[in-house]
């Protein structure tokens, strides 16, 4: 099953995406699938924050794990929505997520 | 001047798989990177990570990947240029090339390889205003030789391992050593944690937290920071300030090389050889972009295998090179080793 959902890229343009929920992706995975700029440097190992993004919607996302929560605790422009794009896996629950990137 | 067959541009596995793939063409290959150890990524963010998608190894630590590489490429004996980014490409009338580093070694050779992945890792710098003017006056990003702390007041930043490990080791040279993180918790080998808990109770380091540097001030060189923590306002008086937070990848001075870039990645011909458009100088992995390009370490290995085979071309046209298997050649190092099958044993049965 694919979901909806909208990033907004760092020069302010929503873009709406279709991600499948059945080949364990994750956002930042989608993102570049869609060839939105987002680095990805690590991989998706939480250690980069190349991907940080801020969630916009209301979703229940998982928890941040302890690796999510120290690359945050070093990263630049952390605001209280921040997540990392690699820690959130693509599922049925999250249509109409609604994310902006966070800037470089 | 160093000079060999070719220049790769980019120590991690992509470049290390082709000194081997060259070697067995009789190519003899120098490194540079602008890292002090060979690895790239591997070695740098992740190598504890295991990797499942190299084919035949069904779990590999990335560290090991890049020790079995380098294991695996000895007999062919890299040169190598560590720590110093390739800043500069010339070429020679003869079409050769020459590249310089941003230390200004030289290096020679007729054919170059960029394998540079993501780019040159540069450090992540805070966000402080007036940071940059500060510069080589008291603030560091890299700590290149602990000697030059001994007996100054040094104030880190961070929460990852390097801030940890450089405490430590800053805190039996410097003066005092303070370490600011935004968080309580910090991210890094649990020895190390223990290590600066030890030196925090012994007073050898200060420790303050959750906290960020908010202002930087002094007169020719730097000369105080102001950490806030919690709204509350605190000045520490000191000699250098080294912020930690950790590399991040910029595909930095070969952009400017004429080179055709796409994605901010190097376009090259993946129908051929992962030539870009300048001939003679290839791409191979990370690096490069081409219709259906996959980032993958065993894309890398294959780009690399190909550029091998059109630089042998390239440095002798008139040479008939034939694919060679090494499980009938066996491997010849430039050492004067040789790796062979064992030979079959012929024996009558009586």
């Amino acid at each position: 099953m694919d979901i909806k959902i909208t990033v907004i890229d760092r020069s302010g343009v929503p873009h709406q995406l279709v991600a499948p929920t059945d080949m364990s992706m994750n956002l930042m995975e989608v993102c570049k699938a869609y060839e939105l700029h987002v680095d990805g440097i690590c991989g998706g190992m939480a250690m980069c924050a190349s991907c940080q993004c801020y969630v916009l919607s209301d979703h229940p996302l998982s928890e941040k794990s302890a690796d999510e929560e120290a690359m945050l605790s070093e990263a630049f422009h952390v605001k209280e929505n921040s997540r990392l794009g690699c820690q959130i896996p693509m599922d049925k629950k999250l249509g109409g997520l609604k994310v902006e990137l966070a800037p470089e | 001047m160093i000079r060999t067959n070719i220049i790769i541009i980019g120590a991690g596995p992509t470049g290390l798989f082709a000194v081997f793939e060259a070697g067995l063409l009789n190519l003899k290959c120098h490194l540079i990177d602008s890292l002090p150890k060979p690895g790239g990524q591997c070695a740098e963010i992740y190598p504890k990570k295991p990797i499942y998608d190299i084919p035949s190894r069904t779990e590999i630590l990335a560290g090991d990947l890049v020790d079995k590489l380098m294991e695996q490429i000895e007999p062919f004996q890299p040169g190598f240029t560590l720590g110093e980014t390739a800043q500069e490409i010339q070429k020679q009338a003869d079409g050769s090339f020459v590249v310089i580093t941003d230390k200004g070694t030289y290096h020679h050779a007729p054919v170059v390889a960029i394998a540079g992945g993501l780019g040159t890792f540069e450090p992540r710098k805070p966000n402080l205003s007036n940071l940059a003017q500060w510069e080589d006056k008291g603030v560091d990003y890299i700590i290149r030789e602990p000697e030059k702390y001994r007996d100054k007041k040094v104030l880190i930043a961070g929460g990852g391992d390097s801030a940890l490990d450089w405490s430590i080791v800053l805190a039996e040279v410097a003066q005092s050593v303070t370490l600011v993180h935004r968080r309580n918790e910090f991210r890094g080998a649990l020895e190390s944690v223990d290590k600066v808990q030890a030196l925090k109770d012994q007073n050898k380091i200060e420790i303050i937290t959750p906290a960020e540097i908010t202002a930087l001030e002094g007169d020719k060189h730097l000369n105080s920071l102001t950490v806030t923590r919690e709204g509350t306002s605190l000045v520490r008086f000191i000699d250098f300030f080294i912020p930690l937070f950790g590399l991040t990848p910029k595909l930095g001075p070969i952009a400017q090389w004429g080179l055709e870039i796409e994605k901010n990645a190097i376009k090259v011909d993946n129908s051929l050889d992962y030539q870009t458009n300048i001939p003679g100088i290839y791409a191979i992995g990370d690096v490069n972009t081409y219709p259906g390009k996959l980032k993958l370490i065993l894309c890398g290995f294959h780009e690399a295998t190909l550029m091998c085979q059109s630089a042998f071309r390239r440095l002798y046209p008139e040479k008939r090179n034939v694919l060679k298997y090494t499980t009938v050649s066996g491997i010849n190092g430039f050492d004067g080793s040789r790796k062979e099958a064992q030979k079959s044993i012929i024996k009558t049965i009586e």
